[in-house]
């Protein structure tokens, strides 16, 4: 048709789902926060070695508001467990969480009363990266996996709810 | 004065009624005296000009289960005045009818306050005249001690839950 000819490689066709996962996946601003050692791979995950801004994830937010990933990076102890309740519950939706190492998995080395034994336990973790610490390179592809999956969800037609318990 | 003649001098002062038992070991002395006559016992300890046990170190229990008496607290002490060290015991033991208590030292050392209020909620043992009878680090809704031998390494979700329970 005669339309098409100038426009060519300048107008792309795609399907509304897609296009607002691809714009999800491709601004996908993480929470500033740490709990324990995995913060600081966070941190070398963020300068300019490993640099996370090549995914559009350089901008970590300290207001849960603006935040759409929360990296759970360290051990989370019993007594810090309502804080991170409260974070979560005010991230807007859609949010994500990524387990950043053994503790934030598992438990890790601590199995004892003061720690919880994975965080998955209290919020719905969408990627576990295990490793004590995890390198940066192992955070870099639990991010890549976790924009794979963003890629794939039916944003538009069923969106995701993640409902937790509310924090006491 | 040396470690040796402290401890001959608390013998001279409280007899062999209060000061139960005098251990030299590897230099150091520790001397166990009577629960009731803690007080006593450190106030001599911190007035006395030869002494001048003018700084508590630090406030910790031991669960020596299953002798009796059970609990043992340690009182490590310090003075600046002199530049010389000493340690004070004392055993307590718990029944069905009299849980484990011992008369508070923060009379005498304020700084005794949170390490007594560490030692209680870790081992639960009561601090008589306490001003400030309050859990320091553990949740409040916990009612174990951890750091009592028959506490198990975990905990239970009864008695260490991660979050309080519900109301109603």
């Amino acid at each position: 048709m005669g339309v098409d000819r100038p426009l060519t490689d300048t107008v792309y066709v795609t399907d509304l789902e897609r296009m607002i996962n691809w714009a999800r996946k491709s601004s996908m601003w993480p929470l500033g926060f740490g709990l324990a050692c995995c913060a600081l791979e966070m941190i070398a995950t963020f300068v300019s070695r490993y640099d996370l801004s090549r995914f559009g994830m350089e901008v970590a937010r300290p207001s849960p508001r603006q935040a759409d990933l929360m990296i759970v990076a360290g051990t989370a102890s019993k007594k810090m467990l309502p804080a991170i309740l409260r974070i979560y519950e005010q991230m807007a939706e859609p949010r994500w969480v990524i387990a950043m190492g053994a503790c934030a998995c598992t438990g890790g080395i601590y199995k004892n009363y003061a720690v919880i034994q994975g965080i998955d336990r209290h919020l719905p973790v969408d990627v576990y990266i295990p490793g004590c610490p995890p390198r940066p390179e192992s955070l870099l592809e639990g991010i890549l996996q976790l924009h794979a999956k963003v890629m794939k969800e039916p944003s538009f037609r069923n969106p995701r709810k993640t409902r937790i318990k509310a924090a006491p | 004065m040396n470690q040796e003649s402290i401890g001959e001098k608390l013998l001279a002062t409280f007899g062999e009624e209060t000061i139960e038992e005098t251990v030299l070991f590897q230099d150091q002395v520790s001397v166990t005296v009577s629960a009731e006559a803690i007080v006593a016992v450190c106030r001599f300890l911190k007035e006395d000009s030869e002494l001048a046990f003018d700084f508590l170190s630090f406030v910790g229990g031991v669960d020596r289960y299953p002798a009796t008496p059970r609990f043992e607290l340690i009182y490590q002490l310090y003075s600046l005045k002199h530049n010389h060290r000493f340690r004070v015991k004392a055993r307590v033991d718990e029944s069905e009818e009299n849980p484990a208590s011992i008369d508070s030292v923060v009379e005498v050392w304020p700084t005794a306050n949170w390490h007594e209020r560490e030692t209680a909620e870790m081992f639960g043992i009561t601090f008589n005249n306490h001003p400030d009878p309050r859990k320091l680090l553990l949740p409040e809704h916990w009612t174990a001690h951890p750091l009592r031998k028959d506490f198990p390494l975990e905990g239970t979700d009864e008695d260490t839950p991660d979050l309080p329970r519900e109301q109603g």
